[in-house]
């Protein structure tokens, strides 16, 4: 027990978790402890917005499976952090935020920079604290990083009032985290793996809907495995994109409102789903009646709440998906004359009939000569980084066809805000996932409107060495929403056309970086690849067809069946 | 469905409001919430009474129990329990109606515990139903004020 300051006990904290690059925006209330982090090997990414730090560090999570850290000053510094942290939270990304405080004996009393951002946070983290007693300091950051870390992760919130970092505290030994009121289930109980083992034993027509919950469990081995054991095709939420390899023949692609014909179909005709670490949310379900009318439901899901929340589910089985999946595994190698080749051969209608969807209606786009297809980059991206390129997506259609068209075959190379879907997530969690991974390529495919929601960590990717290509689908309108006007409103185009936007190319440049444009087909290939060649920081600005779609597209409400095609 | 649920749950500041914070927050009802310390100062018991069919009260218990701080949830209107409400009810207690209210007050075993030249104020505890009667017999013959503190219940310890 060794009596330190507040701030040499937090860094000494992240030290030992492992932590060796922290994001943040400095303020009066947390300088003790950016007067200490000067001194200590941990490397502060000094953003340009606050917002910029908590997606930086959450791509950073999201990319290396570890737990991204932000650190905000109290007041305006920890509620520009919110949109990040509920960004963080609806896609179950672990995180630890420090946010300063004023003194304790000022709380309450509508103090310079005071907000009570544990209030505010309250339903957008997965648990925070406001540190009162300088002796909890320790415990609770140790606390903070096993909660946001276990069970279903999420964000922690850790608000430290500026008088304790500055007081005097003990060290205490580490030991094993154990917290009376929060007990993850992790292991699957064998009755339950055992009922849906038999379930698929009997299934003609199953298929595995995949969600986030493989990615953060790191289940992709035990998911493929399973699914090629028995040939049951896959299909996959935005988030679980890359649990599952895209380029496999059983892979179907996306489910749900701008999901494939044949992964929409197949589900609605199943008579098994397997849900696996997703969530039966309403941008994947539809109208929840005619979801997989026919199936018996299995899903696996680590959090309670997510079972039959929205759905019915006949067999659920609470526990950490790769765990699960390896007990299926496991139970079907012991299998007494189990074959592959006798599944494979008993889903053959099935996949044929797949086969068929996915011939009528594969997914696709019209060519219209010289002018530049959105969809047209994301397969020229795909194709020129050999579909291994991690990529973020800022929020729109350029997500959409960000989702549709690079085939992800790897978990961890997709950076989506799925649940909260906020634009400006793109270009900061790029620039976190490059941190973690120098060599990587990195690109943000992004729409003009929401390049600008946080345009200015091209500063960030600058001053830290974060060449990331950021790759704008150009189409001069907050497309996404523009299609819904299209659409449904009559294209009453109210509020979704920009009609000033910078030049891309120009303000590359103004950030020190190189700036891109394309504005016909046959120069997106050229654009791509000097992006690619150059160290640098890239803006490409492709100037893309203006009321282009994306399809197919399930309106809100209608069942996933009632699709609108290309 | 009337559901009562006890629930268990640390007593640290900030955590009362993270149950009612997930009650608003995802549109479930309280009908009527009490809350105070167990024997074991560091914990506090809630009992909570809502409405909801079977798979909505599926979903509170499971996401209260999702709360860090709640140690225990339990739906013990599942089984045999006993509940009791305390409510303070000043009436109007006027020439030709004192007698009137103090027979009432008599019948629910209820007490006058203020009087003043007008009024009477009176406790009463007992079961939900109990303490509605006798509000809705008070009740013409002039209620100025009540209070009630909601539903406390407990599950009857087993017999054997
Ligand atoms: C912070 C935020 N504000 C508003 C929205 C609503 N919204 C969803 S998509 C979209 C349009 C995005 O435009 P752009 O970035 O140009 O992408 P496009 O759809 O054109 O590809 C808007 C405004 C949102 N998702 N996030
Ligand atoms: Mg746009």
């Amino acid at each position: 027990m060794k009596k330190m300051t507040g701030a040499q006990a937090i860094v000494k904290c992240l030290q030992e978790e492992g932590v060796n690059l922290i994001f943040g925006f400095p303020g009066g209330a947390v300088i003790d402890l950016y007067d200490e982090l000067l001194d200590s090997d941990i490397t502060h990414v000094l953003v340009r917005h606050e917002q910029g730090a908590i997606h930086a560090a959450d791509g950073y999570a999201r990319a290396t499976g570890g737990v991204g850290v932000a650190l905000l000053t109290s007041g305006p510094g920890a509620t520009n952090g919110v949109t990040g942290i509920a960004t963080a939270y609806m896609d179950s990304i672990p995180l630890v935020v420090l946010t300063g405080q004023v003194p304790r004996a000022l709380i309450g009393n509508d103090a310079f920079q005071e907000v009570d951002i544990v209030g505010i946070t309250r339903p957008c983290t997965k648990h925070n604290y406001l540190v009162k007693d300088p002796a909890d300091l320790v415990p609770v950051l140790r606390e903070a990083f096993y909660l946001a870390a276990s069970g279903r992760p999420g964000p922690v919130l850790i608000d430290l009032p500026k008088d304790v970092v500055a007081s005097k505290v003990n060290f205490p030994e580490k030991k094993k985290i154990k917290m009376q009121t929060y007990q993850p289930n992790y292991e699957p109980h064998p009755g339950q793996v055992e009922k849906a083992c038999r379930a698929m034993l009997k299934a003609k027509s199953p298929v595995l809907y995949v969600g986030g919950g493989v990615i953060l469990s790191n289940a992709n081995k035990e998911l493929t495995e399973l699914a090629k054991k028995l040939s049951i095709p896959v299909t996959m939420t935005l988030m679980g994109l890359g649990g599952f390899p895209g380029t496999d023949p059983l892979s179907l692609g996306m489910l749900g409102m701008h999901g494939t014909y044949a992964a929409n179909m197949a589900v609605a005709k199943s008579d098994l789903l397997i849900a696996v670490g997703a969530r039966f949310d309403d941008r994947v379900t539809g109208r929840l009646d005619a979801f997989a009318p026919h199936a018996k439901i299995i899903h696996i899901d680590i959090d309670p709440t997510s079972i039959s929340k929205n759905v019915g589910v006949d067999i659920p089985i609470v526990a950490d998906c790769k765990l699960a999946l390896q007990a299926m595994n496991t139970w079907f190698d012991r299998l007494k004359d189990f074959d592959p080749k006798d599944f494979a051969a008993r889903h053959q209608p099935w996949i044929e009939r797949i086969d068929v969807w996915q011939q009528e209606h594969p997914l696709t786009y019209h060519d219209e000569g010289d002018i530049i297809k959105p969809q047209y980059v994301v397969e020229k991206l795909n194709e020129l980084t050999g579909g291994d390129a991690i990529i973020a997506t800022e929020v729109g259609q350029n997500q959409m066809w960000a989702a549709q068209f690079y085939k992800f075959n790897k978990p961890r190379h997709l950076l989506t805000s799925g649940g909260l879907g906020t634009m400006g997530y793109g270009l900061p969690a790029a620039i976190g996932a490059k941190l973690a991974y120098p060599n990587a390529t990195v690109i943000d495919i992004a729409g003009d409107g929401s390049i600008q929601m946080n345009i200015q960590e091209l500063a960030t990717a600058k001053q830290w060495g974060a060449p990331v290509k950021i790759a704008i689908l150009n189409n001069g309108y907050l497309g996404m929403v523009r299609q819904w006007q299209e659409l449904f409103y009559n294209r009453r185009y109210s509020a979704t056309v920009m009609e000033v936007t910078p030049d891309f190319v120009e303000l590359a440049k103004a950030y020190g970086a190189v700036g891109l444009r394309a504005k016909t087909k046959d120069e997106v290939e050229p654009v791509i690849k000097e992006a690619l060649a150059t160290d640098n920081l890239v803006i490409m600005d492709f100037i893309v067809n203006r009321e282009e779609g994306v399809y197919p597209m399930v309106p809100a409400g209608k069942a996933t069946t009632e699709m609108l095609l290309v | 469905m009337k559901h009562t649920l006890s629930v268990l749950l640390l007593n640290k500041p900030g955590a009362l409001s993270r149950v009612t914070g997930l009650f608003s927050g995802r549109g479930f009802n309280i009908e009527s919430l009490s809350v105070a310390e167990t024997l074991d100062p560091k914990v506090s018991c809630l009992t909570l009474v809502t409405h909801g069919d079977e798979s909505i009260i599926e979903q509170i218990t499971k996401q209260l129990h999702k709360l860090i701080d709640v140690i225990k949830v339990t739906d013990i209107s599942e089984g045999e329990f006993v509940e009791r409400e305390m409510v303070l009810i000043q009436v109007k207690a006027e020439a030709h109606t004192r007698a009137e209210v103090l027979r009432v007050i008599d019948i629910f075993r209820g007490k006058v515990v203020d009087v003043s030249p007008t009024t009477y104020t009176v406790e009463m505890t007992g079961p939900e139903s109990k303490i509605k009667a006798v509000i809705d017999i008070l009740r013409p013959l002039g209620i100025k004020e009540i209070i009630r503190t909601g539903t406390i219940a407990m599950a009857r310890a087993p017999k054997k």
